[in-house]
C-alpha cells in the first residue's frame, strides 16, 4: 500500500513539473569564466570586455560576478531559477560564499540578480532591486543590453565597497543639478587634458616619427573610451577563465531581486 | 580439518558482513537524518526572517492616515499565531508539520490581502520604507521556496535509504522514522504574491 502511495506522489511530482515546464540549467562548463552568453546577445567585443571587467574584478576582490543570458526561463521564477543555478555552478568561494549571478531572460524581458549567502548582506534584496530599476532597466529600454550589464556591475562593485548611495528619482525633482547638460563638456575637458598630456610626453619623446594632434591611433582609443570600456583597446588579453580555479563552491539561498521592463 | 569449522566460518562470516551492513547502513542514514534537520532550520530560519520583516511593514504601513484597521489587525494575529507554531526538529511529524504550515500560510494570505490594500495607498506606495520592505519580502518568499525544496529533497533521500526492501527492516529496529515532507501550500499559487508592478 505504501508503494502504491509512493507512486502516486512521483506521478504527482512528474505531472507538476510537466505543469509548470522546466528550464534545465546547463551543466557546469569546463572553462570558467564570468559572461555565459547563450543567445550571443552581446556583440564578441562587449562580451570581452565585460567578461574582462568581471574577472579583474574577481581577481583583486575573490568576489565572483557571473552573467548568464538566456532567452527564456520556460516559466520558471527567475530569481529561484538563479539560485538553484548558482547553486549546483558553485559560484563564489565555498567559505565565503561571495558569488553573483545575474541572469537575463531576453525573451521574457527580465533580469535578476541573484547573491551568494556571504553578500546577502552587503547587496541586500532591496539595494539589488534598486540597481535593477534605476541603473540596468532604462538601459535595456533603449534597447542596450551591454550598457545595462556594465553599468549595473559598476553599481555592483559601488554597493560592495560601500559607495552606492542613489535614491530612487523622484518626479517632482526640478532642482536637480543637470548633469546631462554638463556631461558633454566634462567628456570634451577630459579629452583634452587626455591630448596635452599625449602629446607632451611626445615632445619629451623618443620617436621623431608622431605628429602633434590627433592620428589614427588617438581616435581609436578616444572612441574605445567614449563608449566606456576602459579595456577596449587591448586585444592582448585571451579569453580566459576566472583564476585559481574556476568556480570555488560558493552556496546559493534565494537572495536577490528581479525587474522587468 | 575438523567438520565443523566450515559452518562456524561460514556462521562467522555472516554474522560480520551483518554487521557490517547495519553500520553502514546506520550511519548512513544518521548523516541524512542530520542533512534533512539542517536544511529544516534553513527552512525555519527564512519564515522568522519573514515575520520580522512583516513586523517592520505593519509599522511603517500604521503611520499612513486612515489605513484600514481589519486588514491590520489580521497580519497582526497571523503573525503572532506564526510566531507561535514552532516545531522541534526533532519531532518533525507529519501533523505538527500540517499545524506549522496552516499557519505560515494564514500569514501569506493575511499579507497578500495586506498588500492588495496598499494599492489604494499613493502615499505608501511612493514610501521608500516600505519599498525596501516589499522587496525584502520578495527576496525572501523566494528564500523560504528554496529552503523548502532543499528540505524536500534531503527528507527524500532519506526515506528512500530508510524505506527501501532490505534496509527497511533495520529502519524499524533502529528507529529511523519516516520523516514528514512539506507540501505545496494548497492553492500557492496565488497567495503569496508580492511582486506589484508599480509604474
Amino acid at each position: 500500500m505504501r508503494y502504491l502511495k509512493g507512486s502516486f506522489f512521483l506521478l504527482f511530482l512528474c505531472s507538476f513539473s510537466l505543469a509548470i515546464g522546466q528550464f534545465t540549467i546547463p551543466d557546469k562548463p569546463s572553462l570558467q569564466t564570468s559572461v555565459y552568453d547563450y543567445i550571443s546577445l552581446l556583440s564578441s567585443t562587449d562580451k570581452k570586455n565585460l567578461e574582462q571587467k568581471l574577472i579583474g574584478y574577481s581577481d583583486s576582490t575573490s568576489t565572483q560576478i557571473v552573467v548568464a543570458i538566456i532567452s527564456s526561463t520556460e516559466g520558471e521564477n527567475i530569481n529561484y531559477l538563479g539560485a538553484q543555478w548558482g547553486e549546483k555552478w558553485g559560484i563564489g568561494q565555498a567559505d565565503e560564499d561571495n558569488g553573483i549571478l545575474i541572469i537575463l531572460a531576453r525573451d521574457d524581458r527580465k533580469i535578476a540578480i541573484n547573491t551568494g549567502y556571504g553578500i546577502e548582506s552587503t547587496l541586500t534584496d532591496a539595494l539589488s532591486k534598486r540597481i535593477i530599476e534605476t541603473v540596468i532597466i532604462p538601459e535595456f529600454k533603449g534597447g542596450d543590453y551591454y550598457a545595462g550589464l556594465d553599468k549595473g556591475s559598476d553599481a555592483i562593485f559601488k554597493v560592495l565597497t560601500g559607495e552606492f548611495k542613489e535614491d530612487r528619482p523622484r518626479d517632482s525633482g526640478n532642482d536637480n543639478f543637470p548633469f546631462g547638460a554638463i556631461l558633454p563638456f566634462m567628456i570634451f575637458i577630459v579629452i583634452i587634458i587626455i591630448l596635452a598630456s599625449r602629446n607632451r610626453r611626445n615632445r619629451g619623446g623618443k620617436g621623431g616619427g608622431r605628429k602633434k594632434g590627433l592620428d589614427l591611433w588617438d581616435i581609436i582609443i578616444l572612441s574605445n573610451m567614449g563608449r566606456g570600456g576602459y579595456r577596449g583597446g587591448s586585444g592582448s588579453f585571451g579569453g580566459g577563465g576566472f583564476g585559481g580555479g574556476g568556480f570555488g563552491g560558493g552556496g546559493f539561498g534565494g537572495g536577490g531581486s528581479s525587474g522587468g521592463w | 580439518m575438523k567438520k565443523w569449522l566450515i559452518p562456524v566460518i561460514i556462521l562467522v562470516v555472516i554474522v560480520v558482513a551483518g554487521y557490517q551492513w547495519a553500520v553502514g547502513f546506520n550511519n548512513t542514514a544518521v548523516t541524512y537524518e542530520a542533512d534533512a534537520k539542517t536544511a529544516w532550520s534553513n527552512v525555519e530560519s527564512s519564515y522568522q526572517r519573514r515575520n520580522d520583516l512583516i513586523g517592520n511593514l505593519v509599522k511603517t504601513v500604521q503611520g499612513a492616515a486612515d489605513f484600514e484597521r481589519g486588514t491590520l489587525t489580521d497580519v497582526i494575529e497571523a503573525r503572532a499565531k506564526a510566531t507561535s507554531t514552532t516545531i522541534d526538529v526533532n519531532d518533525l511529524t507529519p501533523d505538527k508539520m500540517a499545524a506549522f504550515q496552516e499557519a505560515q500560510a494564514g500569514l501569506s494570505s493575511a499579507l497578500s490581502r495586506l498588500l492588495v490594500t496598499v494599492e489604494r495607498y499613493p502615499d505608501l506606495k511612493a514610501n521608500q520604507n516600505f519599498l525596501e520592505l516589499q522587496s525584502q519580502l520578495e527576496g525572501t518568499e523566494n528564500r523560504i521556496n528554496v529552503a523548502r525544496d532543499r528540505f524536500n529533497e534531503k527528507v527524500n533521500t532519506y526515506d528512500i535509504h530508510t524505506t527501501k526492501f532490505p534496509n527497511k527492516l533495520l529502519a524499524g529496529w533502529f528507529g529511523f522514522e519516516e520523516m514528514a515532507r512539506y507540501q505545496a501550500d494548497p492553492g500557492a499559487e496565488v497567495v503569496p504574491d508580492v511582486n506589484f508592478e508599480f509604474d
